[in-house]
């Protein structure tokens, strides 16, 4: 009867336990749904049951359920319960539950306040453990603010076990309860100084990990991590120092010339690779904050890396460092261009991703062709079409960056991009077309070439097309038929390639390709009509010509897409109306050609921004006075308006019929096209590509073909891009070889100064690669008078683009009459205050220095204080620092700024050589400091010290002057103006006031200027004007300050 | 470390540790998502991959994939040997771990993680300190096993 209760309360207790729920739910795999909610329901039971030990089984049981996906907050309550047992077996379950299954909005969490303060101050120290490991995974800001002091004492607790995890939880604290930071932070500090290492490293874990949110705070701990470093032979510990360096060294240059070394030595010596890379991202951050750089360090780390960069894993690493060198030490990544391109042949996709990206930043004229070659072989072999869009984008990328700089052989590019257009299934066919498009326009050389290419490519259209239309790569076929009709005076058989245009295959392709099919087959036919009018035999091929076209185009003029339907009926009536007058035997081929006449020359994006509003217009002004008219008569007008684009709009989707007006708007349309092709800023309207396509159908839903595979790949009589490898090779060597002659030839005629020169078996340069052909890359077209100004390269949303200082030095008494300019501080600097300097005024003193003075206004809502204000000093001028100085040291400007106050400083540079204008670079370093923190922010700019500057207005009698001029040292030099039509006192009040001058005498429209400079250089000048010229002639005893000064004097009319 | 999870090659998830507060279907959007794309990968493919704002780091053994979210800053290699660390205490606590040592031991499988990581840093980087600890705790537990056996022996 005992025995019976013993085994029933045992059987009870084991009833069914984790391991029994385990195999259960293994033996019920059918229907583990149902078999879990019985197990469920049982653990609701055990539950409800007083005995603690079996409570502790059921919520065991749970927290294998929870992992297994199953909701157990219904729990929680019992889950404290076993939390608060006195037993350390069901404390521990009861506290791993509650870490696997609460959060912060768990609301009972708030009931183990005090339970865990108990078992943190347990005397045993399991007890005390096993509740920091629980709270390390539940703490809410309330229970952080609660037990932060209990956790603080625990931080000195006698057993290392203990103070090691409290340490460790602090952190998690500190995340949820700021304000324990300070109080707790000496005793964290002390902790690195723990006699035990476990104590010691889970310090140095918490601070390094706290350093990375906010570093600033802890550089005053640099010397102590630093002993810590150079004393650790524990890796762990060594990897969280040198990442906590990695943080702090771009606040403190210094640090990072100090870290150099020691982390070199580490890299050689370690045989830990994790620790090798630890320190290798450091050195990357101490050589980026160091702008001078180190080159030779960041060798000696490459060869060590990459001599480990075996493994799969440590490759994508070692890919991933070196891109981060690859930004400021490109060279020394370049060395490593055959291993970065093995990884291209790695299995794993994304290691050959980031060998891509390195490639961009290493491509020089020298080994462009080399890795494009690479990249071509892979593109073949490529599996998956995303990596091979990949690979289509990054070659096109790599060949057209920066303007094509590393092109030397554009014949080779053209015949890439028409190697390219063999890829399968490839999205980016609207990236080679405009590739094309732009090659083809931009440089003049290769057009012949080009149009060639694409003739070939016309031809082969069926093998881009094929049957299914999936791919974009169609697109390419409107680059070339454009390429072939506007360059069709380089094509060799233009019949050929009208022939090939009108194919009635022509008619599946996407609609703007056939209209840019139709229109150019018109220029086609003019260069035919061209090439055989005149010559008796030939007019029956004009003849033929004629009659092609009126055959095929009513195929277009029956598409269904109105900008098809459209040109094709109005090169149709066009041609009809030719062959009639063809018949007569008139000569029509030069009035045709007209009609596509004039060149078409890129203008660069920004001209029209850089046209100067010509002076009086103001473009805020209504032209004429606003419409004050009756509303009535406004509405009419409106409605009138409406009811005739309604009319419009119907007669454009109807089909036409009414010829004599076809005709006619033909003709207006070709004229004005080629009015338009005369206009150079009139390219937008242009077939450019990208517009087109913007406005045509999204690239997804363009019906594009497939390959088809029955047909060979290979397009024929197309010359593979490698032939040109090979040639350039060879034409590389034969250039060597000339030069090697030259050379010998040189050597032979001087003798012994020749053969100090450099050998040539050296490795050929950079600047020793000609291209084949002198290509010229057609730059932009800009309007003559476009402003010359530095910044207009910069892209609007730069945010430097705010900084720039204008001509900012002038002699005392000139207040500067600019806008004023605005500085905002560096974009990563998320606090960002703005600091604006709204003024510059400069003054000058004796005959080497100038005077700058600067407004600071604070314009931010924060503090601003420490302002550090620093100038690169250049060979000529130098910012004058206080003896004892280093020449890179800042100086401290001897204010703080309130919010929305601003005041002066002064500062002296000293200037050797007052002929040449000059800019100096500068740096503003301060301190913004908030409510809750601090932050060290840094502005970048520019002072512009113009030769006008280094002038002071000196006054001059006329007799004085005409000695001067008369003694015969100074040197001539003369100016004209064009256009200037202001009265003539105001001409003489600007270059008094821009540029210094005084007027000595003044005779109706002629005076003589005067002005001295700084160094005592006499500068006259004589301004005569006769209608809207002015002449300037000048004299002066320095000719390049003069010329300078001539310069600015231009620039200043020129701005007006 | 933000957390880990251990899971099998079919996808059955072995064990999870969470050192960032996260709603529960939140865990189980992220596991689901993770395991697919680990599981994806070839066995040559590096053991790193670029996933949302984090970093992951996997490694397998035997038939049970150890992965880890790290944050962008932290160094993969050492997470691998954290990894690789957890791995061997196992072994050496269960001698010779298999996946049903995990299984039907995962209580003590959370306890050892517990010793050796607390909220996502490595608590002690000696493997003695860390198998000291867990076999005192355990023999604590032991005896307050036999504590309730007598005691229920007495209440008879």
């Amino acid at each position: 009867m005992a025995l019976k209760i013993v085994k029933g309360s045992i059987d009870r207790m084991f009833d069914k336990n984790l391991q029994d729920l385990v195999r259960g739910i293994r033996n019920h795999k059918e229907d583990e749904a149902k078999y879990i909610s019985t197990c469920i329901d049982e653990i609701k039971q055990e539950l409800k049951q007083d005995n603690i030990a079996v409570k502790a089984n059921a919520v065991c049981k749970l927290t294998y359920l929870q992992m297994l996906g199953y909701d157990v907050s219904w729990a929680a309550f019992n889950i404290v319960e076993v939390m608060s047992s006195s037993k350390f077996t069901y404390k521990r379950i009861g506290y791993l539950a509650a870490s696997q299954c609460f959060h912060e909005s768990t609301d009972v969490i708030m009931l183990t306040t005090n339970q865990i303060r108990k078992d943190l101050s347990s005397p045993n120290q399991y007890d005390t453990g096993v509740a920091l490991t629980g709270l390390s995974c539940f703490v809410t800001p309330d229970l952080a603010r609660d037990l932060a002091n209990d956790i603080m004492t625990l931080m000195s607790h006698t057993k290392p076990y203990i103070r090691k995890k409290a340490v460790l939880i602090m952190y998690k604290v500190f995340l949820k309860y700021p304000e324990s930071l300070r109080p707790a932070f000496p005793r964290l500090k002390e902790k690195l100084e723990d006699p035990d290492p476990g104590v010691q490293s889970a310090a140095v874990n918490v601070i390094c990990e706290l350093a990375r949110r906010n570093p600033k705070n802890y550089l005053s701990l640099a010397p102590l991590f630093f002993k810590l470093m150079t004393s650790s032979t524990n890796n762990w510990v060594l990897i969280k120092i040198i990442k906590l360096f990695g943080a702090l060294t771009p606040l403190e240059p210094r640090l990072g010339k100090k870290l150099i070394e020691p982390l070199t030595n580490l890299i050689h010596s370690t045989s830990a690779m994790s620790l090798l890379y630890e320190c290798v991202n450091t050195v990357i951050a101490v050589l980026i904050s160091l702008s001078s750089g180190m080159p030779n360090h960041s060798a000696s780390i490459q060869v060590s890396f990459s001599r480990h960069a075996h493994t799969f894993s440590l490759k994508y690493l070692g890919l991933l460092a070196m891109s981060k060198i690859l930004k400021t030490h490109p060279k020394s990544v370049q060395s490593h261009k055959d291993l970065i391109l093995q990884c291209l042949d790695d299995k794993d996709e994304s290691i050959r991703l980031r060998a891509l990206d390195l490639l961009y930043g290493m491509v020089s004229k020298k080994n462009l062709m080399e890795i494009v070659k690479k990249l071509m072989l892979h593109v073949d072999k490529a599996e998956g079409t995303t990596y091979r869009d990949e690979l289509l984008t990054k070659i096109i990328d790599i060949c057209s960056q920066s303007n094509y700089q590393y092109i030397t052989n554009f014949e080779w590019y053209i015949s890439i991009l028409v190697e390219l257009t063999r890829l399968e299934g490839t999205r980016h066919g609207h990236l080679i077309a405009s590739q094309m498009l732009d090659v083809a326009i931009r440089v003049k050389a290769i057009r012949a070439f080009a149009v060639a290419q694409m003739a070939t490519l016309l031809d082969n259209a069926h093998l881009l097309t094929g049957n299914t239309q999936r791919n974009g790569i169609c697109e390419v076929l409107y680059a070339a038929a454009w390429i072939c009709g506007e360059f069709s005076e380089h094509l060799e058989e233009p019949m050929v390639t009208l022939e090939a245009m009108l194919r009635p295959k022509v008619a599946t392709l996407p609609g703007h390709i056939q209209a840019v099919y139709v229109q150019n087959a018109a220029k086609l036919f003019a260069t035919v009509l061209r090439g055989h009018e005149g010559v008796p035999a030939d007019s029956m091929v004009a003849q033929e010509t004629s009659q092609l076209l009126i055959d095929r185009l009513p195929l277009f003029v029956q598409s269904s897409n109105l900008e098809v339907q459209e040109r094709a009926s109005c090169i149709l009536q066009l041609v009809k109306y030719i062959q009639k007058l063809q018949q007569k035997d008139v000569e029509v081929a030069e009035e045709v050609t007209a009609l596509f006449a004039g060149e078409l020359n890129p203008v660069a994006p920004k001209a029209q921004k850089k046209v100067p509003v010509p002076e009086g217009l103001d473009l805020d002004v209504w032209i004429n006075e606003p419409p004050s008219g009756s509303e009535s008569e406004d509405e009419g007008r409106k409605s009138k308006g409406k009811a005739v684009f309604a009319k419009e709009e119907s007669r454009h989707t109807k089909p036409r019929y009414t010829e004599v007006d076809e005709k006619e708007l033909a003709k207006r349309r070709e004229v004005r096209k080629a009015e338009q092709a005369n206009n150079p800023f009139y390219i937008k309207a242009s077939p450019s590509s990208q517009k087109v396509y913007q406005d045509g159908v999204g690239v997804e839903h363009i019906p594009v073909v497939q390959i088809d595979l029955s047909v060979p790949l290979k397009v024929p009589g197309m010359p593979m891009s490698d032939q040109y490898v090979k040639l350039e090779e060879e034409r590389r060597e034969r250039n060597k070889a000339d030069k090697k002659k030259k050379k010998d030839k040189k050597k032979r005629e001087k003798g012994e100064k020749g053969r100090r020169r450099r050998g040539d078996s050296g490795p050929e340069s950079e600047e020793d690669i000609t291209p084949a052909h002198m290509v010229d890359i057609v730059t932009e077209e800009m309007p003559e008078n476009a402003l010359p100004s530095d910044d207009d390269d910069k892209d609007p949303n730069d945010p430097h683009k705010s900084i720039c200082w204008a001509p900012c030095v002038n002699t005392a008494g000139y207040g500067v009459d600019q806008p004023p300019l605005y500085l905002s501080p560096h974009p990563s600097l998320s606090l960002a205050p703005h600091l604006q300097v709204c003024d510059i005024q400069g003054n000058l003193q004796d005959g080497s220095q100038v005077v700058v003075s600067v407004i600071f206004e604070n314009k931010c809502d924060s503090f601003i204080k420490s302002m550090e204000f620093n100038v690169l000093d250049s060979l000529n001028s130098k910012l004058q620092r206080p003896d004892g100085a280093g020449p890179h040291d800042g100086l401290i400007v001897p204010f703080q700024l309130p919010p929305g106050i601003s005041n002066e400083a002064r500062f002296i540079f000293s200037v050797q050589n007052i002929v040449m204008p000059q800019k100096l670079k500068g740096t503003l370093t301060f301190i913004v400091k908030t409510d809750d923190s601090s932050t060290h922010e840094k502005l970048d700019f520019k002072l512009h010290f113009t030769c006008t500057s280094y002038l002071i207005t000196t006054p001059c009698y006329s007799d004085a002057y005409s000695k001067l001029l008369e003694s015969g040292d100074l040197k001539g030099c003369s100016l004209k103006l064009e256009g200037v039509n202001q009265p003539f006192h105001h001409l003489l009040a600007r270059i008094c006031f821009h540029h210094h001058f005084s007027v000595v005498e003044r005779i109706d429209s002629c005076a003589s200027m005067y002005s001295r400079s700084i160094q005592g250089h006499h500068m006259c000048l004589l301004v005569k004007t006769a209608d809207q010229t002015v002449s300037i002639d000048a004299k002066c005893d320095e000719p390049g300050l003069l010329g300078n000064v001539l310069d600015e004097i231009k620039l200043t009319f020129s701005q007006c | 470390m933000q957390f880990m999870l251990l899971f099998s090659r079919q996808g059955k998830l072995r064990l999870q540790k969470w050192y960032v507060p996260l709603s529960d279907k939140e865990k189980k959007k992220i596991t689901r998502e993770l395991v697919q794309t680990v599981l994806a990968r070839k066995p040559k493919m590096c053991s790193f991959l670029e996933w949302r704002d984090l970093k992951v780091v996997y490694k397998r053994y035997a038939s049970l994939y150890f992965c880890c979210a790290i944050e962008n800053q932290d160094n993969e290699l050492i997470t691998l040997e954290i990894i690789h660390r957890y791995v061997e205490l196992l072994d050496k606590y269960f001698g010779s771990v298999c996946e049903l040592d995990i299984i039907f031991n995962f209580e003590k499988a959370y306890f050892i993680l517990d010793e050796f990581l607390l909220g996502g840093e490595a608590q002690d980087t000696s493997k003695k300190n860390v198998l000291k600890a867990i076999e005192q705790a355990d023999l604590l537990q032991e005896c307050c096993m036999t504590d309730t056996v007598s005691q229920s022996f007495s209440m008879v």
